[in-house]
C-alpha cells in the first residue's frame, strides 16, 4: 500500500515537473510582460517536433538534441518579442488572444502539413529506458531524470533570479517599469531575453514531454488548458507559485483519476477553485491587484 | 473539392456520350481533416484503388464521386452535408462515413430522402437499424470485442482483466462487448475505467490502477490514432508489460503505428476483422496492388473497407443494371457474397450487415526489426452479436 502511495506521489510529481518547465516561460511573460500567449504551447509542440527531427530523423544523440532545441528557440522567442509580441503589450487582453490563438491554429495546421495528424515520437536512449529498484520500490529511470530536471531548472532559476545581478534588473523592471527604465536597465532588450528563455524552456518542456504525453498536432491545444491553470493558480510571475502550483496541479490530478477514474480529472478544477477563492491572484502572485 | 467534382463530371459526361447512360451519382462523405484525417485519407485510397484495379466494374456505367469532408466526429456537419449532397447534387448512393455518430445524423437525412448509403466505418452495431437503406461493410465494435473475451478466458488463461476505454459511443460498445464475452466465459472483470475523450493527457494514473487491480490483463480500445501510442509507452514505462496483458480490438495496434509504439505492443493480442498477415490469394492481390500504389504507406483496415465498398456498390449497380431505388438497390445486396481481401464477407439479408472473420493477431518483430502483425487464429464468419442478443428489433 505505501509502496503504491509513493508510486502515485511519484508519477503525479514528474508530471509535475514537466507542467513546471513547459509552465514558467508562460508565467514570466503575463506577470511581468502583461502578454497573454496562447502560442506558448505551440512553442512547447514546436520543441517536441525539433526533437523528433533531430533525434529521429537525423539520429544525434538525446542531450545535445535538447541544448539544440533550447538554443532554437531562445532565438525564436526572442524575434516572436521583437516583432509580434511587443506590439501588443499595451493592447487588450481580447487582441492578445486572437493574435496567439490564431498562431496556435497555425501551428497545428504547419505541423499537420509537415509531420501528418498521426502521432510521432522518438526512441528514448538506451541509458533513460527501464526502471531502477531503491529497496523493494522500483521506479522508472525517464521519470526521475524528468523530476531530477524540474528541481535543477527551480533552483537555477531562483538563483539567477534571487542572486545575481540580471535576476535584480528583472525584479526591477517587474515592480516598476518606468523606474526602472529611469535609471538606466535595458528594460526592451531584458523582455526580449526573457521571452526567449521562457519560449526555450517551453520547447524543452515540450521535448521531454513526448514520451510521456505523446505528441500529435493538436498538442498546442491539448495542454493549453492544463499550463495556464497553473499560471493561475501559482500566481502570474512568480517561480515558487509555478513550482507549487505545477506540483499541486500534478499530484492531485494523479491522485484523483487513479482514485476517482470517472471523475478525477475534474478534480484539479475544485482545486484551483479553492486556491483561487482564497488568494484570488495566485499562490504567490508577485503581480500587485 | 469543387474541382474534382467538375473534372469529374466532364469525364463522366464525355464518357456517358459513348455509353449512352446517365452518370450514377455517389457522394462519398469523410473525414479528410483534423486529428482523425489519415483514416479518411486510407478510405479515399481505397476508393481510387479499386476504381484503378477494376475499371470495368461497373460496366457501360458511368460513376460520378463527390467527396465531401465531415472533419471528424460533428454530426451536425455530416447532416448539412448529406442533405446537399442529396437536394443540390442530386446524388443516388452515399457512401463513407468514418464515425457512428455522424453515420445517425447521415441516415436520418438518407432515410426521409430513400437514398441507400453504404457504411465503410461506423461500427455502432444499431446503425444498421437506423434506416431500412442502410447496408455495412467493416465490422461492429462487438464483432471484435465480444469474441476476444472467450478467447482471452479459454485460449489466453487469463481470469481478471480490467477494461480501460475511451469514454464515449464506440468505447462504452467495445468494453460492454468484451465484458460480457469474459463474463460468460467464466472470466471476471475487477475494473472499469473510462479515458476522459478527446482530450487525452497522461495515462499514468489510470494504469496504475490498473496494475493496482490486480488484474492479469488489460482490455483496451482507443480509437485508431495518436491515443493508443501514448497509452503503450506509458504501459511500459510503469512496468505493466511484466505482469498484464494487453488485449484489445485492432484499433489499439494501427499498423502505421507499430514502430512508433516499440516493445509495449509487442505479444499483445488484437482481434480484427482485417490484417496484412490474413492467409490467401485475395490479400496477396490488394496487397501487391497497394504497395505498387502507395509503397510509403502500411495498408489498414480503413483502406480495405473502402475497397470493400466500392465492390458493393459495383454490386448494387451491375445487379440492377444502374436503374434502381432505395429498396432495390439494398434488395441487389442482400445476400451479396464476396472474396474480400479480408476473407470471405457477406451481407446478412437480414440484418444488411457484414458477416466475416475476425482474426486473432499479436504483434512480432520481423526479420528487419520492424514491428508487424502476426496471424494466430481465425474465428470464421462472425455475426455482429449484439444484433443476436440485444437487439429490439431483430426480437420484434
Amino acid at each position: 500500500m505505501t509502496s503504491l502511495f509513493l508510486s502515485i506521489a511519484f508519477d503525479g510529481i514528474a508530471y509535475g515537473m514537466l507542467l513546471f518547465t513547459i509552465t514558467i516561460g508562460l508565467s514570466i511573460t503575463m506577470g511581468v510582460m502583461n502578454f497573454v500567449n496562447l502560442a506558448h504551447g505551440a512553442f512547447a509542440m514546436g520543441g517536441g517536433y525539433l526533437l523528433v527531427v533531430l533525434a529521429g530523423s537525423l539520429g544525434l544523440p538525446f542531450v545535445p538534441s535538447l541544448i539544440l532545441i533550447a538554443l532554437t528557440f531562445l532565438v525564436i522567442g526572442a524575434v516572436f518579442e521583437r516583432v509580434l509580441a511587443r506590439r501588443f503589450y499595451g493592447a487588450s487582453p481580447l487582441l492578445q488572444v486572437l493574435l496567439t490563438i490564431g498562431i496556435v491554429f497555425i501551428s497545428i495546421a504547419a505541423a499537420t502539413y509537415v509531420f501528418g495528424p498521426l502521432s510521432a515520437g522518438i526512441r528514448i536512449p538506451e541509458w533513460l529506458q527501464g526502471r531502477f529498484t531503491v529497496g523493494t520500490m522500483s521506479f522508472p529511470v525517464y521519470r526521475t531524470m524528468v523530476i531530477g530536471f524540474g528541481i535543477a531548472l527551480a533552483l537555477v532559476l531562483w538563483f539567477v533570479l534571487d542572486r545575481t545581478l540580471i535576476g535584480a534588473k528583472v525584479r526591477a523592471a517587474v515592480s516598476n517599469r518606468a523606474m526602472a527604465e529611469g535609471v538606466g536597465i535595458n528594460v526592451p532588450l531584458l523582455f526580449s531575453v526573457l521571452f526567449g528563455v521562457g519560449s526555450a524552456l517551453a520547447a524543452v518542456g515540450g521535448a521531454l514531454s513526448i514520451e510521456i504525453f505523446g505528441l500529435s498536432p493538436t498538442y498546442a491545444l491539448d495542454y493549453l488548458v492544463l499550463v495556464l491553470l497553473v499560471v493561475i493558480v501559482g500566481g502570474m510571475g512568480s517561480i515558487r507559485g509555478a513550482f507549487a502550483a505545477s506540483l499541486l496541479i500534478g499530484v492531485i490530478d494523479n491522485a484523483g483519476k487513479f482514485l476517482l477514474p470517472h471523475s478525477g480529472a475534474f478534480l484539479i478544477y475544485l482545486v484551483a477553485f479553492a486556491v483561487l477563492i482564497w488568494r484570488p491572484s495566485g499562490l504567490f502572485s508577485t503581480v500587485e491587484h | 473539392m469543387k474541382s474534382t467534382a467538375l473534372a469529374a463530371t466532364l469525364g463522366a459526361v464525355l464518357v456517358a456520350g459513348a455509353a449512352q447512360a446517365d452518370p450514377i451519382k455517389v457522394g462519398f462523405i469523410s473525414t479528410f481533416s483534423g486529428p482523425a484525417a489519415f483514416s479518411g485519407d486510407y478510405a479515399k485510397k481505397g476508393v481510387e484503388l479499386f476504381m484503378k484495379e477494376n475499371p470495368d466494374a461497373f460496366g457501360d456505367h458511368e460513376i460520378q464521386i463527390i467527396e465531401r469532408d465531415d472533419t471528424g466526429p460533428n454530426p451536425e456537419v455530416a447532416k448539412r452535408l448529406a442533405q446537399e449532397l442529396i437536394v443540390q447534387d442530386d446524388v443516388d448512393v452515399i457512401m463513407g462515413i468514418q464515425f457512428s455518430n455522424n453515420a445517425f445524423a447521415i441516415l436520418d437525412v438518407a432515410n426521409e430522402a430513400e437514398v441507400p448509403v453504404i457504411i465503410f466505418n461506423a461500427a455502432t452495431s444499431s446503425i444498421t437499424e437506423a434506416s431500412p437503406y442502410v447496408v455495412r461493410v467493416s465490422r461492429t465494435m462487438w464483432q471484435s470485442s465480444y469474441p476476444l473475451g472467450a478467447y482471452a478466458h479459454d485460449k489466453l488463461g487469463l481470469t481478471k482483466i480490467a477494461t480501460f476505454y475511451a469514454d464515449y459511443a464506440p468505447g462504452k460498445d467495445a468494453s460492454a462487448a468484451f465484458t460480457e464475452g469474459f463474463e460468460k466465459a467464466g472470466g471476471e472483470i475487477v475494473d472499469a475505467i473510462p479515458l476522459p475523450f478527446p482530450q487525452t493527457p497522461d495515462f499514468t494514473p489510470f494504469l496504475q490502477r490498473i496494475k493496482a487491480s490486480g488484474a492479469d490483463g488489460v482490455f483496451a480500445f482507443m480509437p485508431s490514432g495518436p491515443y493508443s501510442t501514448a497509452f503503450v509507452k506509458t504501459y511500459v514505462n510503469l512496468g505493466l508489460k511484466e505482469s498484464v496483458k494487453l488485449i484489445g480490438p485492432g484499433d489499439i495496434a494501427p499498423p502505421a503505428e507499430l514502430d512508433k509504439m516499440g516493445e509495449g505492443i509487442e505479444d499483445a493480442i488484437i482481434t480484427f476483422h482485417y490484417s496484412a498477415a490474413v492467409p490467401g490469394e485475395a490479400n496477396a492481390k490488394f496487397l501487391k496492388a497497394w504497395n505498387a500504389a502507395y509503397p510509403d504507406t502500411p495498408v489498414d483496415a480503413f483502406a480495405v473497407q473502402a475497397y470493400d465498398g466500392m465492390a458493393a456498390l459495383a454490386e448494387a449497380v451491375k445487379k440492377t443494371n444502374g436503374d434502381f431505388d432505395a429498396d432495390s438497390f439494398v434488395d441487389a445486396l442482400k445476400g451479396w457474397e464476396h472474396d474480400s481481401a479480408r476473407g470471405p464477407i457477406t451481407i446478412d439479408p437480414e440484418t444488411r450487415d457484414v458477416i466475416g472473420n475476425q482474426y486473432v493477431l499479436t504483434i512480432v518483430k520481423n526479420d528487419a526489426g520492424k514491428l508487424e502483425e502476426k496471424l494466430v487464429d481465425t474465428l470464421e464468419a462472425v455475426k455482429d452479436p449484439w444484433k443476436e442478443m440485444h437487439s429490439e428489433q431483430k426480437k420484434n
